[in-house]
């Protein structure tokens, strides 16, 4: 480093923390030696964000939270800004392949338990974020005002409306209004592109801190921390982020983009599960479409929702499919505390515990398609029973992995 | 090994569901290439005499349609017949309201319909008007029943009717199956009336996104670097890492 810039930094130093910050979280943290593929998805995750931030700022240039004219501004942008098209498919791409990372994001920590102590508030910290990628996902997809913007939304507020006692003042809280309309879309995009991200990027730094003061877990699920080098204390089994890992995921981001730019530039409708194609309708507020349907990532749930076809105790059927949604994405919070296996990872779990997490990604997969149909009887019947499966894999957790037959975890990774 | 589980597991599942589904309509598929210049320009031609009349596409400007390889003149001269300026949108003069009274309902703007509809609908929706007397219109569709567009381009495609014969399937019970006939030629052969509705459809996709033929070349290009930069980038990785397999 140059003498001039050498001062400089240590100018900044005595004044903020920064030397000892870049050390803390990319020079000297020291994570373990052995990550997988799996391990591109969180600094995936935030290249996506990045995305969906600086895309959205351009977007809000042009675009108009009115009923009037929301559907007409975003073909301007497509049509009429100079790479207009570009900005939007970036963000409406990157939209979906947000949920693409975090579910495998998501799926990692599974495999490998890295929910499990010390990082239960990590993956708390981790959850939330998941739930304000939902309602950014939401509350995003209704802007365009489309057929599927309006009467998906439609679904959902009606849905709020239906909770027991504080349902309809939340609504209309929500909404600023007795429907869905103009001050409605109005709050929509006060919350899209206010309030939502700021709670999305101080969430995700959080969880960034949070990952620091535990250390990253790995695919073997030992604690690297518990084997130390006596002299300089540090890991043994780890190495500093930067610049292991910070080549590895520049390598990693290449390949992403690979995969997101294919899409984007060649089919960025991706067959309709990208972009609907009844979204571009304009939203007709007397005309409800034959079929609704939310975009793939919310199907799953929304298959959950419409398997509750009884009353049941006193609870009637269409409150026992709310209750079924919000549980199936509640109880992802509560995996820390499902688990009981003695050891971490998939790696050393006995066959109950590969099994249950097969199954589960069998449901998910299976009801993600089944929320893209039609409802028919035969349909139902399979939502209902991969509904149980879904639950089941959690609410039956603390027995299965308690009795099952792990092997021995080794000492070191492997 | 799992994955492969769970895909082997979804396949065994697919038949059951499929056939779970019903029926579905079969539509044609259009026959079309949208960097046909020629036939995008004989099709924004169709365009703008035929559809252009009731239906708007307003959030298209005319002198987008410079993209047909068409210049400033030529749009001015042979599409703009309402004495709008080039960068005017494509709007209709007919009224909300007269259109309502005349047709039933509002004619839909047609910017984006080869994106709601596909290219494949809208084919297979042009050449199947037939002559029905039970209709305000006296025209009905096979594909949208009840339409309220009339049949524009009869007098090219000519009068079909409707036969509808009852076919054995099989298994013992019979179901009908609706067929069209010409019954009275247009001006242009079956094959002719086909090619000038693939030219119209073809505008019509162009229309949907006309973006996306810079899209495609600019998709390209990025790509490329991309590949480039994976190679250098896995090379870079592969150099850093040495010290940690080794």
């Amino acid at each position: 480093m140059s003498k001039r810039l050498t001062s400089f930094v240590a100018w900044v130093d005595k004044r903020f923390p920064l030397t000892s910050n870049w050390k803390a979280h990319l020079t000297e943290y020291y994570a373990p030696k052995n990550f997988n593929f799996w391990y591109y998805f969180g600094s995936l995750a935030m290249l996506v964000m990045v995305n969906q931030l600086l895309t959205g700022i351009f977007l809000t240039m042009n675009y108009k939270p009115d009923v009037g004219m929301a559907f007409a501004s975003v073909e301007y942008i497509m049509r009429d800004v100079d790479f207009g098209w570009l900005i939007r498919y970036m963000h409406s791409t990157g939209a979906s392949m947000f949920f693409v990372v975090v579910y495998l994001h998501m799926f990692r920590g599974m495999l490998y338990g890295s929910y499990r102590k010390p990082r239960e508030l990590l993956w708390l910290i981790g959850s939330m974020i998941f739930f304000v990628l939902m309602m950014m996902a939401f509350t995003g997809y209704i802007l365009p005002w489309g057929q599927m913007s309006y009467w998906g939304a439609m679904v959902i507020v009606s849905m709020i409306g239906a909770i027991p006692l504080i349902g309809e003042p939340l609504m209309h809280l929500i909404l600023g209004d007795f429907t869905l309309s103009d001050a409605a879309l109005n709050r929509f995009f006060a919350y899209h592109v206010v309030t939502l991200p700021v709670l999305l990027v101080t969430l995700v730094v959080v969880h960034v801190i949070a990952l620091h003061e535990v250390g990253s877990n790995n695919p073997d699920g030992i604690e690297i921390k518990k084997n130390r080098d006596p002299e300089t204390n540090i890991p043994v089994d780890g190495i500093p982020f930067h610049p292991y890992y910070t080549v590895k995921d520049i390598f990693g981001v290449v390949v992403f983009l690979i995969v997101f730019c294919g899409i984007m530039f060649f089919a960025p409708e991706m067959g309709g599960y990208f972009l609907e194609y009844n979204n571009f309708v304009p939203a007709n507020t007397l005309q409800t479409p034959d079929h609704i349907a939310p975009v793939w990532y919310f199907t799953p749930y929304y298959s959950m929702l419409r398997a509750a076809t009884v009353n049941f105790l006193w609870i009637d059927a269409k409150l026992w499919g709310i209750i079924l949604m919000g549980g199936s994405v509640a109880i992802i919070c509560l995996l820390p505390w499902l688990d009981r296996s003695p050891v971490k990872s998939i790696r050393y779990k006995g066959p109950y515990s590969k099994i249950a997490l097969t199954l589960f990604v069998i449901s998910v997969f299976v009801l993600g398609w089944l929320g893209t149909k039609t409802p028919t009887p035969l349909y139902t019947t399979l939502a209902q029973i991969f509904t149980v499966i879904y639950f089941a894999f959690f609410l039956l957790m603390p027995w299965y992995s308690k009795i099952d037959k792990c092997k021995q975890e080794p000492k070191r990774v492997s | 090994m799992k994955r492969i589980r769970v895909l082997l597991f979804l396949f065994c599942l697919s038949p059951l569901l499929a056939h779970a589904g019903g029926t579905e309509v079969v539509l044609d598929r259009a026959p079309i290439e949208t960097t046909d210049m020629a036939s995008l320009q004989r099709g924004v031609k169709t365009f703008v005499n035929y559809c252009l009349t009731c239906h708007s596409a307003n959030f298209m400007r005319y002198n987008r349609l410079k993209d047909l390889g068409l210049s400033k003149a030529q749009i001015k001269e042979n599409l703009i017949f309402t004495g709008q300026k080039p960068g005017d949108l494509m709007t209709v003069a007919m009224k909300k309201k007269e259109s309502q009274k005349w047709l039933g309902v509002t004619p839909p703007d047609l910017s984006v319909i080869a994106r709601s509809r596909g290219a494949d609908w809208l084919y297979t929706y042009l050449r199947q008007f037939y002559r029905d007397d039970s209709t305000a219109t006296g025209w009905n569709n096979l594909l949208y029943e009840k339409a309220a567009m009339p049949h524009v381009l009869y007098e090219l495609q000519g009068e079909q009717r409707l036969r509808v014969e009852e076919v054995d399937d099989g298994q013992g019970g019979k179901h009908d199956v609706k067929k069209l006939e010409l019954s009275k030629p247009g001006t242009l052969t079956k094959l002719e009336y086909d090619m000038y509705v693939a030219d119209l459809v073809n505008f019509m996709v162009y229309l949907g996104e006309p973006a996306a033929a810079q899209r495609e070349q600019i998709g390209i290009i990025v790509m490329l670097f991309l590949f480039g930069m994976l190679g250098l980038t896995y090379a870079l990785k592969h150099d850093f890492w040495r010290d940690v397999h080794g």
